[in-house]
């Protein structure tokens, strides 16, 4: 079998790809993208820690894992939701631009 | 409360009646006339009463000297004590001095009619007689030299009354600078009387410093050249006597002193002031006599009678060469000086003063005369274009003629004659010398010679002036007949039939002895002064008697010796040694403490400032570049830094998201590393 180790590091690249992708991006949509890519490093981790767990036969992780992905669908649907709303507002999902938090 | 008590009323009164005319405006020319002429006749009063007081003491023979003594203030274990004295001295000068002063005054409400300042002249007139006055009755030396100043003070205001003619401002300035040279030696002898003697009173009941305890101690001191403390301090005070009585080296502002009005001239520089001077030496004659052997004298009143003998005949030379009929008898007043002097050395206080009295009333008659004269030829002053005025002004003549007469000693009805002629006779008799007797001999011969001239000049001859003389008003007028009454009426009281006046001052009795006029040592001395006189009269009427040379024609002496008359008209040149050498020296000296006071008091100042000024730019530099240039560098800064962090506010969200992936991750990496075992 491939050891943990190889699908940790799998997980932890696309973790870092993600965050990478959701702190360096400017197109709004590319964040959520970002943050869906971390999430599912997430899931990863989770179904390699159970696989590779004491308990590889009960149904924990893999129940974990699908709560997690349902998460990331609403998430990502509230996301897009204000995606959205923000492009109505500001005509553009330019993340540079949006800071009237400013000052 | 007797006379001796109020006697400080005498110069008090015109003293205040000058301060509340000092307040009076101009015009108001009645009530300072009123003032002065008021005040002092008060005085009058007084100062007869206080003669009354003390005739009385005489004739009733009982100590004739009174004193009131007071503290002015305490400094220390010394007192500052003031007071006065009424003796016969005091008293005959008092009535003297208010007696011609009152006259004068009223003369001065007629001659000074026309001028603006008619007040002003007031307020310093009465100035003066209160101050004259105090000098008269002080008994403390500090007193006296205080009224003494005044007198010079109020001197120097009336010459320069005209203050817009520059000589006349010259000449009161110089008169005040000479005096002043005489009380600096003056004070000199007060300090120096003050030391010996710990008291500044004259008679104190036997503490005083004319008193035989305080004589007696300073007579056994000596000082240099041979003179006891006495006779030094004499000598100073006599310096300051011969700067205000005008003798010798320090006679030079007298004559310059005829700038001011004539009653000034008539009233300071004839009768009283000057006399001051004599009235002073008279004063402390017991500490110049101090140590006196029957039939000697003292050194002091030796160098007394030279000075005087040499300055009656070298001003009476000069007076003979002048043209100014005031200046003429200016030099006349200084060589009469010169014989009161003499005879105070030669004669004691008695002689001295009785030709003091009489000198004052003719000389001020003289004076006042000469101002009618001078009122009735239209201000013209030089003899040269005067003459007739015999007729046109007959009372003045009268009266002038009564004067010069006095002045020249004519025997037996003027008191120039009596006052004189003691003098000489003390002269004849003196041990040390024939000298002065000689001396005082010439100088009557000159004195009756140039008042011969300058009467013919002036009364006689034809009329040289412009416009037409005119006699003076009566308020001009009387004053010049009481004044010749008393010039030819007080030659009664020094008759050595009758020697009043000696008696009165020395305090003994006095005895009508007709037989004394047969003595032939008196009948000699009335030889000589009719020769004398007949000498002086008669040279003088033959040079200048009915002639009237015009102005510009040659003297009748100058063309007889013209290198003599040129010498004596230019004053025998004191006042040109005088400014090439003491006045030279003080312009360089003047210069010399100029150029220390400018270049090194002032560069040190200046050295200083710019020392100052380093230091301030230095503080400026410090204070705005440092501090302040720090301070708003500071406050540059956090405004800076403010920019900064609000750069950490800038509203986007992926950088606050980086921030905090960094931060967590710095967390998780300490966490791990610290977790470590």
């Amino acid at each position: 079998m491939t050891p943990l180790a190889a699908y940790l590091m799998v997980a932890a690249l696309l973790f870092a790809i993600g965050l990478a992708g959701a702190l360096t991006r400017r197109n709004a949509i590319l964040v959520l993208i970002g943050i869906e890519l971390m999430l599912n490093a997430a899931n990863l981790n989770l179904i390699a820690f159970w696989r590779y767990g004491p308990h590889p036969e009960l149904l924990t992780g893999m129940m974990f894992a699908i709560f997690s992905i349902a998460v990331a669908a609403a998430e990502a649907a509230v996301g897009l939701g204000l995606v959205i709303s923000i492009y109505r507002h500001a005509r553009t999902t330019d993340l540079e631009q949006m800071n009237r938090m400013k000052g | 409360m007797g006379i001796c008590d109020l006697l400080w009323l005498i110069p008090a009164i015109p003293i205040v009646a000058s301060g509340i005319i000092a307040l009076l405006k101009q015009p108001r020319r009645k009530p300072a006339a009123a003032l002065a002429i008021g005040s002092l006749s008060i005085s009058l009063l007084l100062s007869l009463w206080a003669f009354a007081h003390v005739l009385a003491g005489w004739t009733n023979h009982m100590a004739v000297r009174e004193t009131f003594n007071f503290t002015w203030m305490q400094v220390g274990a010394a007192s500052v004590q003031l007071g006065w004295i009424l003796d016969p001295l005091a008293a005959i000068m008092l009535v003297m001095v208010s007696l011609v002063g009152l006259l004068i005054f009223i003369y001065s409400v007629g001659y000074m009619e026309h001028d603006e300042n008619f007040t002003r002249f007031f307020c310093f007139l009465s100035l003066f007689a209160g101050a004259m006055l105090g000098v008269v009755i002080s008994n403390s030396i500090l007193l006296l030299f205080m009224c003494w100043e005044i007198v010079g003070l109020t001197s120097y205001l009336l010459i320069g009354f005209w203050y817009h003619k520059p000589s006349a401002a010259a000449a009161a300035k110089k008169a005040f600078i000479t005096t002043r040279v005489g009380d600096v030696f003056f004070l000199l002898g007060i300090v120096w009387l003050f030391a010996q003697t710990g008291t500044l009173l004259f008679y104190n009941y036997g503490a005083g410093s004319l008193e035989a305890l305080a004589l007696t101690n300073m007579l056994a001191q000596h000082a240099a050249l041979g003179l006891t403390f006495a006779g030094a301090i004499g000598l100073l005070i006599f310096c300051g006597a011969a700067g205000k009585s005008g003798q010798l080296p320090l006679h030079v502002w007298l004559p310059d002193a005829m700038e001011g009005p004539t009653p000034v001239s008539a009233l300071i520089h004839a009768a009283t002031m000057v006399a001051a001077g004599v009235y002073l030496i008279a004063r402390v004659y017991p500490l110049m006599s101090a140590g006196i052997q029957p039939g000697g004298t003292t050194t002091a009143l030796v160098v007394v009678t030279w000075v005087g003998s040499l300055t009656a005949v070298f001003a009476a030379l000069i007076a003979v060469a002048q043209n100014d009929i005031k200046r003429i008898l200016a030099y006349s007043t200084v060589s009469q000086l010169g014989y009161m002097m003499a005879g105070l050395g030669l004669g004691g206080v008695a002689i001295g003063m009785f030709h003091l009295i009489t000198h004052a009333f003719f000389k001020a008659l003289l004076f006042l005369g000469a101002g009618s004269v001078i009122h009735g030829a239209h201000e013209e002053q030089d003899v040269r274009k005067m003459g007739g005025l015999k007729s046109a002004m007959p009372l003045t003549f009268a009266t002038y003629a009564v004067g010069m007469l006095a002045l020249c000693g004519v025997p037996i009805f003027f008191s120039g004659f009596w006052s004189k002629d003691a003098i000489l006779e003390s002269a004849h008799g003196w041990p040390l010398s024939r000298a002065p007797y000689y001396l005082l001999i010439f100088g009557a011969v000159l004195t009756a010679f140039y008042m011969t001239r300058q009467v013919s000049y002036a009364f006689f001859g034809k009329w040289r002036g412009h416009g037409h003389a005119h006699e003076s008003p009566r308020v001009m007028t009387m004053p010049l007949g009481i004044l010749a009454f008393f010039a030819i009426a007080l030659g009664a009281i020094g008759t050595p039939a009758w020697p009043w006046f000696r008696a009165f001052l020395g305090n003994h009795a006095a005895d009508i002895d007709l037989h004394a006029f047969a003595e032939p040592a008196w009948l000699m001395l009335l030889a000589s002064s009719f020769v004398i006189v007949t000498v002086g009269i008669g040279v003088g009427w033959w040079l200048y008697g009915n002639k009237s040379p015009a102005a510009e024609e040659p003297d009748a002496l100058e063309k007889a010796a013209p290198v003599l008359w040129t010498g004596l008209s230019n004053r025998l040149y004191v006042d040109e040694f005088y400014g090439a050498t003491f006045i030279a020296f003080y312009y360089w000296w003047a210069r010399v403490t100029d150029f220390i006071d400018r270049r090194v008091w002032g560069g040190i100042v200046a050295g200083v400032a710019w020392l100052f000024g380093l230091w301030a730019r230095f503080n400026q530099f410090f204070d705005n570049d440092w501090i302040n240039g720090g301070f708003d560098k500071g406050c540059e800064e956090m405004a800076n830094s403010g920019g900064l962090l609000a750069r950490a506010q800038n509203g986007r969200v992926q950088i606050y998201l980086r921030i905090l992936a960094v931060g967590m991750i710095a967390l998780v990496a300490i966490l791990l590393w610290s977790a470590r075992p």
